[in-house]
């Protein structure tokens, strides 16, 4: 198929990062032409600063030369200025008369600088800041004189005077405002800044207009103020802003408004026609900084790809004035306004000076000065637009004294050092991380875990990889959406592994790894246990439960509470005890002390504050069975008195809750599993927000499934009416195992039916006589398999081991 | 440099002092190792008693006067305000009479100060409204000896400390408010094993904790537990009746009282066991030596003299009286209360233990004094004295060296009294007091260790007073004032002649010899002393009549009373309850009591930094059963009220009182607190015969109070200049207090809370005050929002002043560091952060337990946790080993090491 063709007009940073993203998205897409008025390949513009200032070469700012262009197949026109489009034709064509016609037009003229309309202003020695040009034209008229002068005091004009007071000029800075970087800065900040930049020996004359410049012998000599005064000048640097370069736009026509008019896809009026970067009004904002014209270049990039589903939404910016020994940081609405609320912190001995501005709890404008660790930290707040109601008071102190006070005062991320350690679990070092993300390009954090395992064990150290990631991204960092795949180790979703072991009868994790291709070695603390579970469950005797696939709790058959000591709740079925237990109880409180004895919500007795050694003993003195309480498993089956004693009881519910209880007991699942068995239906024993509800009514029982007692209260749903007892067995056994076969790991019952319908489960369980037997039957064969877990751990042997205390 | 001997000027043991000086300002205080009383020692507030020796702001240094209420006071010379006194009380004297003026006077002031101004009221005056702040004070302890023994003199002296064999302590904290007498008492059981120590109090204080046996009884209920322990004698056959037929009357009044006191009806009463009881009352029977010490639990009381007479009665029954080591002992709260006693200065008494309404008494002292006639009419007690204040029955007070608008019970009463006054006259040494706020004239008295004379001290001894620098400024004796003023009113009312033959006086010398020979005859016949006596032979024990060679240690050993019939009289006491007790609703009793480092209102001792260390801040303890009943969280802040007025504290939980009391130091005032001060709560209810109002029992109600919005303002530098200038402050906020901190550098400290944040206006204001406007050496924080404004000077590098306002965390370490210079780039960073625990390096010490070694309870709790016992703290931290003021608390810490304790 033969290519379309793409053309763009303008070779700089949003034009050519469009490019990029293209070239990522759609590689074989397009034939790409590009023109460029300027004689240099694409490099990058807002360095121009510290070029001027002596502090890098133009080579270092280069970033793409043309070779790149020429691996890309694209054809480059440097020097060629494009001054006409033939819309109907679609095609280009240059000064020089080359032409170019095209499928899909990029306008990235960019902007010029705004020269103000003064007698004077052609004069020699006039210039703007823009381009290598002008840089090579200040560097020159340093070498040769001695005044300079700046019009504005905006950051492009304090960079200027900044660098040509480097190179050894004389350097005075006309500024019309009330203060210096007004848009970027309020005046407190802004005098701090003045007063550190006099210090280095620039002079500034504030709430100043320019009447005319004065020239001699063609070349600039001096300013003449509006107020009268005069001021040499060998060299005047307009810096007095912007304006988008619009005008091959509107001479094809193009709707333009101060720029370019786009849609939020870049779309310009003529929808082959793309507009980014500088040259662009997007909602009615021009934008001047880079941030926001790279995420335009994604989502024009995305759209050329024909993909379309990005959209470009408007960008908050933020601030940072490339002025070496000045830490300058802004972002949003700093000035405030009304509804806003201010936070202000000042240090004048230390020369520090803070503002974050609040809008409805939320962080929508920062203004740093002196110390701006923090501005990233701020900036992804202010991005997020998170609630900062919760950390207001700590806000201003910076990232590190949220929850961790007494930290030096350093964004952590950005204060670490390469050879610091982020993941403790994975072993992996900033440096590690940084060089991933730079090298293969990773923008989300699961491409972070999946390269360098950081993050991909316990997660406490999410954060910090996640501020790495946007401390190394800068703007083109934004948080992925969850995926749907089991986790970052693998594409496959939970049904799809499921099958495989079903399907391909596998036994162990590194099996269904290989034969899966997880993408890491040994999988994570999320697909490891949902793996360990799908295997015992689907092959239960055969597969081999892997006990470091599972959570400490299960692990240690007790409850891990946040002393680190155990719980110990033995079953008690059907919420019935007796003397003889309740002694044992006893007697095992007072012999390990147990600071705490409570009754728990599910008819049973919780022993706290269990050290883990202490744990097999605990389970021999007591001489009872596993109550679970710790595990995705059947946890309690909840009684009402019934009606052996109850006045109103229909059916003997106790004796069903132990029956039911006794039969499911040791069956591992999803997710923990309660049941309750009330006697008639004022339900006593809350059946209908359990996992298997069953309410005995006069003529048998009724069962409801999928309730939930949680977090969001779900009523169970009325399955089947039965007669009897074995048939509640049968029915809410058959449930289960529908449930364990078939939900994903850590879906309560709830979720699974929420998902699959009870529909579903009624035509496997109820109209499917065989079906049902068959999954009663897999139930009870799956159960039979296990051991109480206690009664082999109170016994000396390896399942014992774990308990143990290593001594060395 | 020249070293002088003197007596301290705080309680009633009377210490002799040894002070330094450089003959201007003090640079030392010692124990005098000669004096009987003390032996050497001090306790922490004697020890530091040449820190609160000054000349600056914190001194009135000039008369100051004002023509009208609307006007503020200005300076003046002694003429222009003295003159103004005198016509102005000579003006009301002869529109109204001479009961329309009045005056009030000091416990702390000496001997011969008292005598001149008793002389001034009724002589010249010619009324017997002069009074004394002793009335809130003894005046108990004097009609109950009266009324049993026949005179107002306390039988035993310290001696009987050594001797005795049981000590009963009722009523009286004496670890804290008279430290160097416990440490006797700790000595005599270190070298008596066997000597047994009972201490009534309703809480389990210091003192409490250090005893045998501690009966806490319910608040109130003294005179049921010694009926009952007098039943009990009596039915063990405990009683001396010999002494009691030989010696005594009206024992079958009260044998019949007491039969019904069986140790099962006490123990209702009192909420004590029978057990305890009949244990007491054995001890007491048996043990062959008791002496009694009891203080203000007993005569603050509105049966204050029951209290005392039923004690004495103790005594009487089992005959341990005039013997070594048994009798009652009186402890006096004041310096020389006793002195006042002797001179009567005191509306109910006359010179040389006279009485007033007896008229041979009255004409024994005209004749002393050369006038016709004494006047007759009952003068007013201090409680009656400012309710006729407030009536507008007197016009007149002139007010010497003591501070009712802090001290007074039912203070809004005071203060409308004060406010209702024609004239105010203030004659006081510190400028910041609550009464100087109210005087028309302010006239500027010197204090210790600035004037001479004599004080008589809870043992009858009577020591001589040496100045041992000039007073600062303008500042005269209190005599002086008094004999000065005498002139010129004398002069006013056209009685001159008389005032100068009344008030010939140039020394103090003369005073005492005038107040010797009004002894003469009497029971404290001192005839035998003058001040070269005590000078060669050092401080001698009353009676000293003319040719006795020495003082008199113990009194009625030959069992001859002060009576007419020379019998001592057992007092019928049936026991009542307190004036006010708990109800529905007010359902708590609240107690008052004493701090160790601070006496009193605090005029002096609040000068010292290094005395707030042990007690940083006035909070009502509470049982914590009583907390948890009410939903109240230790350090939050509670409402409490009674029926008189209200106040805003924190709240403190302390299992050594009961459920159903609260406990509430005595010493805190509006100068230092929000409020009319600690004594907005209390009862002026009065004893009917001591006429002492019942400053200890009062009925309370206590709420959380909702005030989340919390300032602390911190300042280094004289602390004493900015505390005058914050005063105002404190009305501005439902809760605030004023309070020093540091031990050699002293930072202010201003804390405060309300509903909401105060406007800006408010707030930089207080930042002029504090000095910390300025803004180039200052760190800021501010969200308005929430309230929050926090900023912090450093001068200097080193942090000398911080506002925190809306989040004060970090106030407790930004405090401890100020104290300490703290520099401010060691904690730049954090300073202004919400961080409650302080920067690594810069840890919070906690109270000062050890006041004189500086050694604070988090490093005494570090020590013990490690296993240490008292004896290698006092090796390891030396805390203890000084005054021994904090011995019985650290012995505390020790045994409930790890458990909540709030005993200040």
């Amino acid at each position: 198929m033969q290519k379309l063709k793409l053309v763009m007009v303008g070779n700089g940073m949003a034009g050519v990062r469009t490019l990029e993203e293209v070239l990522k998205l759609a590689p074989d897409l397009y034939e790409i032409t590009v023109f460029g008025a300027e004689p240099y390949a694409n490099y990058n513009r807002i360095m121009l600063s510290p070029v001027l200032a002596g502090e890098q070469t133009i080579q270092d700012i280069m970033l793409n030369d043309v070779d790149w262009y020429a691996e890309h197949g694209i054809q480059l026109h440097l020097n060629k200025k494009v001054v006409k489009i033939d819309r109907k034709a679609r095609v280009v064509f240059a000064e020089d008369g080359t032409e170019a016609s095209y499928d899909r037009l990029i306008l990235a003229t960019g902007s010029n600088p705004f020269i103000l309309p003064l007698p004077g202003n052609d004069l020699a020695g006039v210039i703007g800041f823009r381009d290598i040009h002008d840089v090579d034209a200040m560097v020159a008229a340093s070498q040769n004189h001695k005044h300079a002068v700046v019009i504005g005091g905006g950051l492009l004009g304090l960079e200027a005077a900044n660098g040509l007071k480097l190179r050894g000029m004389d350097v005075t800075v006309v500024h019309i405002g009330e203060w210096l970087l007004e848009r970027q800065l309020d005046k407190t900040a802004a005098d701090l800044l003045q007063k550190s930049l006099e210090d280095k020996g620039l002079k500034f004359l504030l709430q100043k207009q320019t009447e005319q410049i004065i020239g001699k012998d063609g070349r600039v000599a001096a300013l003449c103020l509006k107020d009268g005064h005069e001021i040499p000048a060998d060299l005047v640097v307009m810096a007095v802003g912007i304006r988008p370069n619009s005008a091959l736009a509107e001479s094809a026509g193009i709707h333009c408004n101060r720029g370019i008019v786009v849609n939020d896809t870049m779309q310009t009026y003529d929808p082959r026609i793309y507009a980014v970067g500088e040259c662009v009004n997007h909602r009615g904002i021009a934008y001047g900084l880079v941030a926001p014209l790279f995420e335009m270049a994604k989502v024009c990039a995305n759209h050329l790809a024909e993909m379309g589903i990005g959209r470009y939404v408007g960008s908050v910016t933020s601030t940072k004035l490339k002025v070496t020994g000045i830490d300058l940081f802004s972002a949003g609405n700093f000035s405030g306004g009304e509804n806003t609320e201010d936070i202000v912190f000042s240090d004048p001995m230390g020369g520090v000076y803070k503002k974050l501005v609040l809008q409805d709890n939320k962080l929508v404008g920062a203004c740093l000065y002196g110390d701006t660790v923090d501005g990233a930290w701020y900036f992804q707040l202010l991005r997020e637009g998170r609630d900062v109601e919760g950390i207001r008071d700590q806000l201003m102190f910076g990232q590190s004294r949220v929850g961790d006070v007494g930290h030096q005062g350093h964004n952590k991320a950005a204060a670490m050092t390469d050879e610091m350690e982020v993941c403790g679990c994975n072993g992996v070092c900033k440096g590690d991380i940084v060089k991933a993300i730079k090298l293969n390009g990773l923008f989300t954090l699961d491409d972070v875990k999946k390269h360098t395992k950081a993050a991909s064990s316990c997660g406490s150290c999410t954060g910090l990889v996640e501020q790495i990631l946007a401390s190394t991204l800068g703007g083109d960092y934004s948080p992925a959406p969850a995926a749907k795949s089991m986790c970052g180790c693998t594409d496959h979703t939970h049904e799809e592994a499921r099958a495989v072991i079903r399907e391909q009868k596998l036994l162990s994790i590194p099996d269904v790894m290989q034969f899966m291709q997880w993408r890491t070695p040994n999988g994570c603390a999320s697909c490891r246990p949902a793996l360990n579970y799908y295997l015992i469950s689907t092959w239960p005797r055969e597969a081999k439960d892997d006990p470091q696939s599972r959570f400490i709790n299960e692990r240690a058959h007790a409850n891990i509470q946040k002393d680190g000591t155990y719980s110990v709740v033995p079953r008690m079925w059907g919420g019935l005890t007796n003397a003889a237990d309740l002694r044992r109880i006893a007697d095992v409180a007072d012999k390990y002390a147990v600071p705490m004895i409570r009754v728990t919500g599910g008819q049973r007795i919780d022993l706290f504050g269990i050290k883990k050694e202490d744990l097999p003993g605990v389970w021999a003195d007591l001489d009872m069975p596993s109550g679970h309480a710790y595990g995705k498993a059947l946890r309690t089956v909840k009684t009402c008195v019934g009606s052996e004693f109850c006045r109103f009881g229909t059916q003997n519910s106790t004796q069903m809750g132990i029956d039911l209880e006794k039969a499911f007991y040791k069956m591992w699942a999803p997710h923990k599993v309660k049941l309750a068995v009330s006697g008639c239906p004022r339900n006593c024993a809350e059946a209908a927000i359990k996992d298997v509800g069953v309410i005995g009514v006069d003529s048998g029982w009724e069962i409801y499934v999928g309730g939930n007692g949680g977090i969001k209260t779900e009523v169970a749903e009325f399955l089947v009416k039965v007669k009897s007892a074995e048939d509640v067995l049968e029915y809410s056994g058959a449930f289960l195992q529908l449930y364990r076969e078939e939900a994903r790991y850590l879906d309560r019952t709830v979720h699974w039916l929420q998902r699959v319908g009870l529909d579903y489960v009624k035509k496997k369980v109820l109209e499917d006589e065989a079906g049902r037997k068959a999954l009663y039957a897999r139930l009870m064969f799956a159960i039979q398999s296990e051991n109480d877990p206690w009664k082999e751990r109170t016994v000396a042997g390896e399942a014992r081991r774990e308990f143990e205390a290593l001594t060395v | 440099m020249p070293e002088v001997k003197s007596i301290c000027c705080y309680c009633g043991t009377g210490c002799g002092v040894i002070v330094t000086s450089d003959g201007v300002s003090v640079t030392g205080v010692r124990g005098d190792p000669d004096h009987h009383a003390n032996r050497g020692r001090l306790c922490t507030k004697g020890a530091n008693l040449h820190l609160t020796v000054r000349s600056d702001a914190t001194r009135v240094l000039q008369p100051e006067l004002r023509l009208n209420r609307s006007q503020a006071r200005h300076g003046s010379t002694w003429d222009q305000a003295l003159n103004m006194a005198a016509e102005r009380f000579a003006r009301v004297i002869r529109d109204h009479g001479p009961d329309s003026v009045a005056f009030y006077v000091s416990g702390q002031l000496l001997t011969e100060d008292y005598y001149v101004f008793n002389k001034l009221a009724r002589g010249l005056v010619g009324t017997n409204n002069i009074d004394s702040n002793s009335r809130l004070c003894m005046s108990s302890a004097v009609v109950g000896y009266k009324t049993t023994l026949g005179s107002d003199a306390p039988p035993a002296c310290y001696g009987d400390i050594e001797q005795a064999k049981c000590i009963f302590i009722a009523g009286a904290n004496p670890a804290f408010a008279h430290p160097i007498l416990f440490r006797r008492i700790e000595d005599a059981k270190k070298h008596n094993p066997d000597l047994k120590l009972i201490v009534v109090d309703p809480r389990r204080t210091d003192t409490a904790a250090s005893a045998d046996l501690h009966l806490a009884i319910l608040p109130g209920t003294d005179v049921a537990l010694f009926n009952g322990m007098l039943h009990v004698l009596l039915w063990e056959g405990l009683a001396d009746f010999a002494f009691i037929h030989a010696h005594t009357e009206g024992f079958d009044a009260l044998k019949a009282t007491v039969r019904e006191y069986t140790p099962k009806m006490v123990a209702q009463l009192c909420g004590v066991t029978e057990a305890q009881i009949i244990q007491a009352a054995q001890w007491f029977g048996q043990s062959g030596a008791t002496l009694s010490l009891y203080c203000q639990g007993l005569n603050q009381s509105t049966h204050g003299t029951d209290n005392n007479a039923a004690l004495i009665n103790l005594h009487l029954a089992s005959g341990q009286i005039g013997k070594a080591g048994a009798g009652p002992l009186s402890l006096t709260g004041q310096p020389n209360a006793m002195g006042g006693r002797e001179v009567g200065a005191m509306a109910t008494l006359l010179p040389g233990h006279r009485d007033p309404m007896n008229a041979g008494h009255r004409a024994e002292v005209a004749q002393l004094w050369g006038v016709p006639t004494l006047p007759e009419r009952p003068g007013k007690t201090a409680v009656e004295m400012f309710e006729a204040l407030r009536s507008g029955e007197i016009k007149a007070i002139w007010i010497a060296c003591t501070n009712p608008a802090q001290s007074l019970p039912h203070q809004q009463l005071v203060r409308e009294a004060l406010e209702q006054a024609e004239l105010v006259v203030v004659q006081e040494a510190f400028a910041g007091t609550e009464t100087a706020a109210y005087a028309d004239i302010l006239l500027p008295a010197a204090t210790w260790p600035e004037k001479e004379g004599t004080m008589t001290n809870s043992e009858r001894r009577i020591s001589r007073v040496n100045a041992a620098v000039p007073p600062p400024g303008a500042a005269r004796a209190d005599w002086e004032i008094a004999a000065d003023f005498a002139h010129r009113l004398g002069a006013a009312l056209g009685k001159g002649d008389l005032a100068k033959q009344l008030f010939p006086y140039k020394q103090a010398q003369q005073i005492f010899d005038d107040h010797r020979a009004s002894t003469r005859d009497r029971d404290l016949d001192i005839t035998g002393l003058s001040y070269a006596v005590l000078e060669t032979q050092g401080p001698q024990q009353w009676p000293y009549p003319e040719g006795a060679q020495t003082g008199t240690a113990r009194l009625y050993g030959d069992g001859v009373f002060p009576s007419g019939n020379q019998r001592a009289r057992f007092s019928d006491t049936p026991y009542r309850p307190a004036a006010e007790l708990a109800d529905a609703r007010y359902p708590l009793t609240l107690l008052t009591g004493r701090l160790r480092d601070q006496w009193h209102g605090m005029s002096r001792s609040g000068l010292v930094a290094r005395l707030w260390s042990h007690v940083d801040a006035p909070r009502l303890e509470m049982h914590p059963l009583d907390l948890e009943r009410r939903g109240l969280k230790e350090g939050g802040l509670v409402r409490v009220k009674s029926r008189r007025g209200e106040l805003v504290l924190p709240i403190q939980s302390c299992a050594e009182l009961r459920p159903g009391q609260a406990f509430l130091p005595m010493h805190w005032g509006s100068r230092f607190l929000s409020g009319q001060g600690v004594n907005s709560l209390t009862n002026n209810a009065c004893d009917p015969q001591s006429h002492q109002p019942e400053l200890k029992h009062a009925a309370v109600q206590v709420e959380a109070a909702h005030l989340p919005w919390q300032m602390v303002a911190l300042r280094s530098g004289s602390a004493a200049k900015f505390m005058d200038k914050l005063q105002p402050v404190l009305g501005r906020f439902p809760y605030a207090m004023l309070g020093l901190a540091g031990r050699d550098a002293e930072v202010l400290v201003l804390r405060a809370a309300a509903e909401h944040a105060p406007d800006t206006a408010a707030l930089s204001e207080l930042e002029q005050w504090l000095g910390l406007d300025d803004d180039c050496h200052a760190l800021t924080y501010r969200d308005a929002r929430r309230g929050i404004a926090k900023r912090l000077l450093a001068e200097e590098g080193a942090i000398t002043g911080a506002l925190l306002t809306g989040d004060t965390a970090a106030a407790e370490w930004l405090m401890d560091g100020m104290a300490r210079g703290l520099a401010l780039d060691e904690v730049r960073n954090w300073a202004l952060a919400p961080l409650s625990a302080p920067p690594s390096g810069q840890a919070s010490r906690g109270k000062v337990v050890c006041n004189c070694l500086n050694v604070s309870a988090n490093e005494i709790e570090l020590e013990i946790t490690a296993g240490a016992d008292l004896a290698s703290l006092q090796e390891q931290l030396k805390c203890g080993t000084e005054c021994g003021s904090c011995v019985p608390e650290l012995k505390r810490m020790i045994e409930f090491s790890g458990a909540e304790s709030c005993k200040n």
